[in-house]
């Protein structure tokens, strides 16, 4: 089993390396002439003011957090759905019952309005 | 030396090494970075272990949710772009002093100690084992519908501290 | 005649054996045959993503062009064939401008991890009986693993690129594609449970009859997470090019922005591959060599996407957030719990096969024709008491304008 692992990394480091490749190939036939002018950010043509820090809000963490909680969620139902075909009813209300009460946590973040954007 | 060893400390000093440079690194973003890197040889340790499931958790867990929740989080903080400063204060020698020393008391024991080893191989059928035992009243059903619970009493905390108050 | 047909049939086969053959030849060992057999899989499989993505950049440009009633690129070779070529010399030979005071190692390394994030699933496809790179037990989990690897490139790119409206764009964009992964998810989590295992290869040989017409729901919600995720239209706001400007690769040009480019695409034809996979049979059907099947069923999947784009305008962000989380999620989780309790309630009734299809058909239909009713009759009587609202303000101002 341990030999599939291996194809997969071959193919994670020969693909890195096909790509490295053409950045270098690229490297060696780019022109190179560097101007105070192109090195400044891009604002649509206008001078930028001011550190390059946005204002982040808390909305993001919000999100985030959401989607780690449902992720790990997801993550017990993998298993779960492998021995599904030799599970009984039981398994299938033991499951129902976990995935009701994380819709009850999804319900709870809609109705105090923690998934609105603005 | 088995190739299986040498990629087996391809991926620990791959895991040790992401992890002192997390430690260490002045710039709070290249920690993280770092930290990501450590989790990928986590992942290839498990994967060593025979334990393919967990390891495409700790992939899809680790780097690819919470990863992104830390980074948020690091980019809440507004003193990210200020230098923070040498990461050792002036205890650094004492601390690894006695760092040094806890880990000679602790190094013969880990080592003359019997652990106990599986008997045989990680069967072909371990992720199907797995879900069986999460839902077998006899095994770990209660601690699933107890993961639940904590899961929800997480969102809920988090919402509530979160939100901004009206 | 009929040895011709069964040679183009196994071709692939046939060439693993040859090359086995050929290789033992040569005098090498059983493990050196399987790494120099496994290096020749990965540059294939490898040269397959880069020559799709050249492939596929011609092919939209063309189809989307018609579907506006006009040409397509035609002037780069006979048809525009050539235009791919003409894209990669030009992009080769553009200038790195890199912007003063970007993070030099992040901004370098986040378009190399996208786009390779983007190749990683392809490994776990099966073109084939026999023919895939690596026939892992949790495939798609590690399809779904390391694409979600991407977003940490999308975040360096966005960081890196010492930008307020990259940074601002990347944070949106995370947004999007980890809003967007959880209906995914679920969905692959469905046709698991139904095949009973999470290899590639088990699902396709589990699908006597495919799971399209068995699970619709799922199918089409994963297409659905499939487009935001991959960040086309009509969730195109990642590189809204009319509000944030290209958003979180603002500043890269020449080859990394093709990087990121070939993510994007690349991120497209998985995700084809994938719904071929789960949900359209895989490698099996009729007469025609299963590597033939998977590349028509793939090219389905790539042509809803172009037809999706060429049609569309773009959502808003906030209705896309909350299309995510406040239909889709709930959809997903009751549909979850719904076909496990068919199925349960038809296997446990005797019934298999044709008729057990048909029993989970019909229940997803009623589900998705119930699921798409309630926002109508919601919004309706939000309308209505909308409407009624103004109906009512308008005759309690007319009598005071009145005098």
């Amino acid at each position: 089993m341990l030999s599939a692992y291996a194809v997969v990394a071959l193919y994670l480091l020969l693909s890195l390396a096909l790509l490295g490749a053409t950045l270098l190939l690229w490297w060696a036939l780019r022109p190179k002439k560097p101007n105070p002018l192109k090195l400044e950010a891009y604002e649509c043509g206008v001078q930028t003011v001011g550190d390059t820090w946005v204002q982040f809000r808390a909305q993001y963490y919000i999100f985030a957090l959401i989607f780690v909680l449902f992720d790990v969620e997801a993550v017990f139902l993998f298993p779960w759905a492998v021995a599904y075909n030799q599970l009984g009813l039981y398994a299938v209300i033991e499951m129902a019952l976990f995935l009701l009460l994380l819709l009850s946590g999804l319900l709870y973040a809609w109705r105090k309005g923690a998934l609105e954007w603005v | 030396m088995t190739l299986i060893q040498a990629v087996f400390i391809l991926f620990a000093a791959l895991t040790l090494g992401a992890g002192l440079m997390t430690v260490l690194s002045r710039h709070l973003f290249h920690a993280v970075l770092y930290l990501i890197l450590s989790l990928v040889g986590v992942a290839g340790l498990f994967i060593l272990l025979e334990a393919e499931f967990l390891a495409g958790v700790q992939v899809l867990i680790y780097i690819g949710a919470i990863s992104i929740l830390i980074i948020f989080a690091v980019m809440l903080t507004r003193g990210m772009a200020r230098n923070p400063g040498p990461p050792l204060n002036n205890q650094s020698l004492a601390a690894a002093v006695i760092a040094g020393l806890f880990f000679i008391l602790l190094a013969p024991v880990l080592a003359g100690f019997p652990w106990p080893t599986a008997a045989s191989g990680v069967p072909a059928d371990a992720i199907e084992a797995l879900g069986r035992s999460l839902v077998d009243p006899n095994q770990f059903a209660l601690p699933f519908e107890l993961a639940s619970v904590m899961i929800l009493a997480a969102l809920i905390g988090a919402i509530f501290i979160a939100r901004e108050k009206r | 005649m009929g040895q011709i047909y069964d040679f183009i049939y196994n071709l692939l086969p046939y060439l693993g054996m040859w090359l086995h053959g050929f290789l033992r030849s040569l005098g090498l060992s059983e493990e050196a045959v399987f790494l120099v057999v496994g290096l020749i899989k990965a540059f294939l499989l490898a040269n397959f993503g880069l020559i799709g993505f050249a492939i596929l950049t011609y092919v939209e440009r063309k189809i989307v062009a018609r579907f506006q009633d006009r040409l397509g690129p035609n002037v780069a070779g006979p048809y525009g064939i050539l235009q791919p070529v003409a894209d990669g010399i030009k992009l080769l030979t553009k200038e790195d401008t890199m912007p003063a005071g970007a993070d030099r190692w992040v901004y370098n390394l986040a378009p190399l991890i996208i786009a390779t994030c983007a190749l990683a699933p392809l490994v776990v496809i099966p073109f084939g009986p026999g023919a895939i790179g690596a026939d892992l037990h949790i495939g798609v989990l590690y399809a779904l693993a390391v694409g979600a690897g991407a977003l940490v490139g999308v975040l360096m790119a966005g960081w890196g690129s010492n930008n307020k409206y990259a940074l601002l764009g990347a944070f949106r964009a995370v947004a999007q594609l980890i809003s967007y992964e959880i209906p995914s998810v679920l969905s692959v989590v469905i046709v698991v449970m139904i095949a009973g295992t999470m290899s590639t290869v088990g699902i396709v040989q589990a699908q006597d009859v495919p799971y399209l017409f068995v699970l619709p729901v799922a199918a089409l919600v994963f297409l659905l997470s499939g487009v935001a995720e991959v960040g086309r239209t009509p969730f195109d706001l990642l590189e809204a090019e009319s509000e944030i400007v290209a958003g979180f690769h603002i500043e890269y040009s020449g080859m990394k922005f093709a990087l990121v480019f070939l993510g994007e695409f690349v991120h497209a034809l998985v995700v084809s591959a994938l719904f071929a996979v789960l949900f359209l049979g895989g490698w099996r059907g009729p007469w025609l060599p299963p590597y033939l099947w998977m590349l028509i069923k793939m090219s389905v999947g790539i042509f809803l996407f172009f037809w999706l784009r060429a049609t569309l305008p773009r959502i808003r962000i906030d209705q896309m957030l909350n299309l995510n989380w406040k239909f889709l999620t709930p959809l997903m989780i009751l549909n979850l719990i719904g076909v496990a309790l068919v199925d349960k309630g038809l296997r446990a009734a005797g019934v298999s096969g044709g008729m057990w299809a048909a029993g989970l058909f019909l229940f997803n239909m009623a589900m998705l024709i119930g699921a798409l009713a309630l926002p109508g009759y919601l919004g309706r009587r939000a309308r209505m008491a909308a409407l009624a609202g103004e109906a009512e303000a308008e005759a309690v101002e007319a009598p005071v304008a009145a005098h």
